[in-house]
């Protein structure tokens, strides 16, 4: 239990660094700075305010968590949806989609079926989609309608799912009923924490931009410096995880920090192709939910996996 | 009023509807809304993005033979106090014109699609000449260009079931009938409005 309290307090405590920065900076007209990526920013830091705040749940009820974990889902897929423009033969499969598959997963999230949450959206929806597409009988650019609905419930949906499913996963060193809470509140706060690093990282050293025409502000030396710094955070948190030892916690921050960038990447090219960056008008704030869970997104099924593959009682269930 | 509020949330969350006022600000003063048409939910969804002492005073115009069929669409139809026009008997003598104005009198504000029917390709079709005719007899009532973007994926025409993306609802600067203006410059004119109103 006096774990719990102390990743809740230390949590609590980078939380309130992290704010005040962020509105130190928000008032240092003077430096210079640009005003775009210091929102960008804030908006993190309150993003992660909420997720904190919803995480705390997490020790006291993780079926609710499941279900604000599915309404996030919902919500991104709504706007990735929104983004990427579909015709009227795609109506009826994105039907589906909305208001089967992604419900449905979170559902067997909850009942901790992993034989059929592990597969229900790459089988059965993929080629469900495929097929219900087809059926519309409109053929223009047919591969790549049915692809942009895919990869949407595919990265909103069930990569998203993972991360309330840690919830459910057993690892051989779990000390006591909240260790799976403490697992996933380690994981969600080294995915923010980790984009919070690497934004300060390049700003410091970042030199040499890995996809300028995409992100700006994503250097290699952010990206490098963001997964030191998070192993160096992740291993004062290792107390509150179930690896054996103090290295391995250090290890896998360095791999959600990696996952992390390798999202918000991925998630900024498709923004940045629809035009919405910018100029959108479909979704307000800083681009939405959706930039949000992008970084976690991509970090939850590799932790998940690489998690059960070497601490987990059994490999895959 | 439980149906009102209802209906009201169930539009928002339904249409995740982002509302906007470009240059304008919601006012209870008597004004004509006028907004391009692609789905069926168009009419409750800018009916629902009015403030609420806004929205009391203004009646959407929906079409007869779609509002009246069915006790439930008849019901809806009575809770957002629409005014429903027949639209296949338009005739000189009993024209609809005359009949909104006369129900509007000096409080009430209008909601009206002036492309007739929807469109189904997400354009904007031509306008009908209603809008002209209503400035024409009403010139000082405010007109107030609306655009509503993203529905007709929502809801397609001949589709039942909604799909739930995001659209986005753009009130725009009110705008008039100038003096001898000629009916087709002013109804693309206001046609103008509307579209310009997407990138805004």
């Amino acid at each position: 239990m006096i774990k719990n309290w102390a990743l809740l307090g230390v949590v609590f405590v980078l939380l309130s660094i992290a704010t005040i920065i962020g509105q130190w900076l928000r008032r240092q007209t003077s430096l210079g700075l640009d005003q775009r990526s210091v929102n960008s920013y804030n908006s993190r830091v309150h993003s992660w305010w909420f997720f904190s705040a919803v995480l705390g749940l997490a020790f006291f009820q993780p079926l609710i968590t499941v279900v604000l974990f599915g309404i996030l889902s919902f919500w991104a897929l709504r706007e990735f949806i929104t983004l990427t423009p579909t015709s009227m033969g795609d109506h009826r499969a994105l039907f589906w989609v909305f208001f089967f598959f992604t419900p449905m997963q979170f559902v067997l999230v909850a009942y901790d079926y992993y034989a059929f949450y592990s597969i229900l959206i790459p089988v059965y929806a993929f080629l469900f989609i495929a097929a219900r597409v087809a059926i519309s009988g409109d053929f223009q650019r047919f591969l790549e309608r049915v692809a942009k609905i895919q990869f949407g419930l595919l990265v909103c949906v069930y990569c998203l799912s993972f991360a309330p499913a840690l919830l459910f996963l057993k690892c051989k060193n779990m000390d006591g009923e909240y260790a799976n809470a403490r697992l996933l509140f380690f994981f969600v706060t080294m995915v923010l924490f980790a984009e919070l690093l690497q934004f300060i990282c390049g700003r410091l050293f970042g030199k040499h931009i890995i996809a300028e025409p995409i992100d700006t502000s994503r250097t290699w030396e952010g990206v490098l410096g963001g997964a030191v710094a998070s192993a160096i955070v992740g291993l004062s948190l290792f107390w509150a995880t179930p690896f054996p030892y103090w290295w391995q916690a250090g290890a896998m921050s360095v791999l959600i920090a990696v996952m992390a960038s390798a999202g918000a990447l991925t998630l900024a090219a498709i923004k940045r192709d629809r035009g919405e960056v910018t100029t959108g008008t479909l979704i307000e704030g800083h681009g939405g939910v959706l930039s949000r869970i992008d970084a976690i997104c991509f970090a939850a099924p590799v932790f998940y996996h690489v998690t059960n593959y070497f601490f987990g009682v059994s490999v895959t269930g | 009023m439980i149906t009102e509020t209802l209906l009201t949330w169930t539009a928002r969350i339904i249409s995740g509807a982002s509302v906007r006022w470009v240059d304008s600000q919601p006012d209870t003063c008597q004004r004509v809304y006028f907004a391009n048409h692609t789905s069926h939910l168009d009419v409750v969804l800018v009916w629902s993005a009015l403030p609420t002492e806004v929205r009391q005073l203004t009646r959407p115009i929906a079409a007869k033979d779609y509002w009246n069929s069915g006790p439930i669409r008849r019901h809806l139809a009575k809770v957002f106090n629409a005014m429903l026009i027949d639209r296949t008997k338009i005739k000189v003598h009993q024209s609809p014109i005359d009949l909104m104005l006369k129900e509007i009198g000096n409080t009430h504000s209008l909601i009206i699609f002036p492309e007739g029917g929807r469109n189904e390709s997400g354009g904007i079709g031509e306008f009908k000449s209603g809008l002209y005719y209503l400035s024409k007899k009403r010139p000082e009532l405010e007109l107030i260009p609306v655009h509503i973007n993203n529905m007709n994926r929502i809801l397609p025409r001949g589709e039942f079931l909604p799909v739930p993306l995001l659209s986005s609802l753009t009130f725009g600067p009110p705008m008039w009938l100038e003096a001898g203006e000629p009916k087709t410059e002013f109804l693309a004119r206001a046609r103008e409005a509307v579209i310009s109103l997407k990138d805004r």
